[in-house]
């Protein structure tokens, strides 16, 4: 913990206050500026600053490799799943009125609060296997091996 | 705002149109989280079975020229996104699942020789993508929704294509080019839709296709329609900015390259179509004037330039990917006619020669088996030993030619007919000079296949590799006797796209 002791400390503080933030840029997305997409970015930032500062082992025994493939898959279900539930009740592909026939108002609220849910899993997931894919790399190929 | 439909009383019936596309949609997620190869084969078969079903459903629904909508969340439009089905989608929809069906069931037997174990539940994954956005492009009726379909396809033909690197490394660079031509494509495709927004502020096409009509002569949708055309010019792999099509068709693994070669670039072509007749007046002068002076050149020269390299070329795959490029300078030339039989021809010729072209690559991918390579000088001789596959080339060889009895010849027909029917003779004595350097390069290859001393001796694929060869077969040659399927719709679709 010599090397750069003022960036580990920091970065643990940090991480976090942004994942918390993350969380209120998702769920106050239906209020204010921001929702899933943004939130993602900035739930994954959080990894990938952990992943910068500690090293790309660390940060994948928090986060495998298997799992952000697997919940970038899942946040998509989240979102088609929604959909589907309104086709199974009876309503159009993603109308949320399903969620609550009675309250088309709730419905509505909830069903947005689901996708975001949805597209938030997925764009957390997806930045953070990007990073992976590119700080992965395998080291530059020899001469011999084109 | 909310929905005017009747809450809650919808039965899935009414839900066909969006089902197909969704269906894909659903299964490549849960692929990925089961992450089971056996599994995956299965279910993504399941999946495209059940798109085939629906689509048949769609076709026998519009055959008699009515038109499915669908509100998707019930939200109306021009505000919300409108689902729109009649015959000339319809009969994309058809072929776009079909043959992914079909592939499918090659997939099965082919892929571990081209793919390594690990990858399959990705691969799949990635195919349920491409199809998902192949069939959204062709059942929307949004024209930003096209733009989001377009770019879930092409996202996945490029992870797809790029898969061929375990083979021949190539493909890497391949699939690059492809990425780069095929985003400059969506980005001008995006810039045209823009402009259309900008002058009508609507995304509908109904919609802005009436709003366009009030405009009259403006700058702004004439700029954003020479940015679709371009942008979709890239995507269909018109003349000029075909580069990308020859490498990714060859190093592509066989799956994919019978796949993109019946569906993706059709699609495209299918787009631009839609967007001519039923965003922007097709009588309107700079529409018909960039046809008749900029489309129907290139198109002759892509029929012509592109045959005449296809007979040179030594690698069969790059052989067929040049003569791809060829047919595309058909159904543009059909499309160029601005006549009802040219386009009712084109959208035929879209149609067989999926089929054919489909049946084609799959043999080369059968006797790649074998041979471990597709250059033309490997293939001496396979007549006798593989003549189940070399009886299947030869079918799909005679109907790209367009013999009698085939698909192709029922779609060249057409299009000379029409060809003649505008008085454009040069056109038809093009289209069988065309046809003719077609007639050189298949035979070059039926003449290894079959008439020259086999250096080694290979034994037949099996009956499951067979299977889907042969349905691609017969359908070459059921189109070429049954034409109900294809060209009565095609007239229906013209008909509504006239109107």
């Amino acid at each position: 913990m010599k090397h750069h002791l003022i960036l580990k400390v920091i970065t643990k503080f940090m991480v976090g206050v942004i994942v918390l933030f993350g969380l209120y840029v998702q769920f106050h997305g239906d209020y204010s500026p921001g929702g899933g997409f943004q939130a993602g970015v900035i739930i994954a930032a959080a990894f990938i600053l952990y992943g910068i500062v500690m090293g790309l082992e660390n940060v994948q025994k928090v986060m495998p490799i298997w799992f952000a493939q697997k919940a970038a898959a899942v946040g998509v279900l989240v979102y088609a799943l929604t959909g589907v539930f309104s086709i199974i009740v009876g309503f159009e592909f993603l109308n949320y009125h399903a969620i609550s026939p009675e309250h088309p108002k709730h419905g509505q609220h909830y069903g947005i609060i689901l996708v975001e849910l949805g597209v938030g899993i997925t764009v957390t997931f997806v930045m953070i296997a990007i990073y992976y894919g590119f700080a992965g790399r395998t080291p530059r190929l020899d001469d011999k091996e084109w | 705002m909310a929905s005017e439909i009747k809450q809650g009383t919808l039965e899935l019936v009414n839900h066909l149109p969006i089902l197909q596309v969704i269906i894909p949609m659903l299964i490549a997620p849960i692929l990925v989280v089961l992450n089971n190869k056996t599994l995956s084969w299965l279910l993504s078969f399941v999946g495209t079975l059940a798109s085939l079903f629906i689509s048949i459903l769609l076709i026998q629904a519009v055959s008699d020229g009515s038109i499915l909508t669908y509100y998707l969340g019930g939200w109306v439009p021009p505000i919300g996104i409108e689902y729109r089905i009649d015959a000339a989608n319809a009969i994309l929809l058809f072929l776009i699942s079909i043959i992914s069906a079909i592939v499918l069931i090659f997939s099965y037997s082919s892929l571990h020789a081209e793919i390594p174990e690990e990858k399959h539940t990705l691969f799949y994954a990635c195919f349920l993508l491409c199809l998902t956005g192949l069939l959204g492009v062709v059942a929307t009726a949004d024209i930003f929704n096209v733009f989001v379909f377009l770019e879930i396809s092409s996202l996945s033909t490029y992870v797809l294509v790029a898969q061929g690197s375990y083979l021949d490394r190539r493909a890497l660079s391949a699939s690059f080019n492809y990425l780069i031509m095929g985003t400059i494509g969506a980005t001008f495709f995006v810039i045209g839709i823009g402009y259309i927004y900008m002058a009508t502020g609507s995304l509908n096409m109904m919609d802005i296709a009436e709003r366009v009509s009030q405009l009259g002569d403006n700058r702004t949708i004439q700029a954003g329609f020479a940015f679709i055309v371009v942008g979709m010019g890239l995507k269909l792999a018109m003349v000029p900015l075909h580069v990308w099509l020859p490498n990714a068709y060859t190093f592509a693994p066989t799956v994919v390259t019978c796949f993109l070669a019946a569906t993706a670039t059709k699609v495209a072509l299918y787009v631009l179509i839609r967007f001519v007749f039923s965003v922007f007046n097709y009588e309107e002068n700079f529409v018909s004037e960039l046809f008749f002076l900029l489309l129907m050149p290139l198109a002759v020269i892509a029929m012509i330039a592109a045959s005449v390299i296809a007979i040179f070329k030594q690698n069969l795959k790059k052989l067929l990917a040049y003569s791809s490029l060829a047919q595309i300078g058909y159904m543009l030339l059909g499309l160029s006619l601005m006549s009802q039989k040219g386009l009712s021809s084109s959208l035929v010729h879209m149609v067989n020669h999926g089929f054919t072209k489909a049946a084609l690559f799959m043999s080369l991918g059968a006797f790649m088996f074998n041979t471990k390579n597709v250059y033309i000088k490997s293939l001496r001789g396979l007549g006798k030993s593989m003549p189940f596959t070399s009886g299947a080339f030869v079918i799909g060889g005679l109907s790209l030619i367009g013999v009698p009895g085939t698909a192709g010849f029922i779609s060249k027909w057409l299009l000379l007919e029409a060809a003649l029917e505008t008085g454009y003779w040069l056109l038809a004595i093009l289209i069988i000079v065309s046809s003719l350097f077609a007639v050189i390069y298949i035979w070059k290859i039926i003449e290894v296949l079959y008439f020259a001393e086999s250096t080694e001796t290979y034994s037949e694929v099996s009956v499951l590799t067979l299977m889907p060869i042969w349905i691609l077969a017969f359908f070459c040659i059921f189109l070429g006797i049954n034409t109900g399927l294809t060209v009565d719709v095609a007239n229906m679709a013209t008909e509504i796209l006239f109107k």
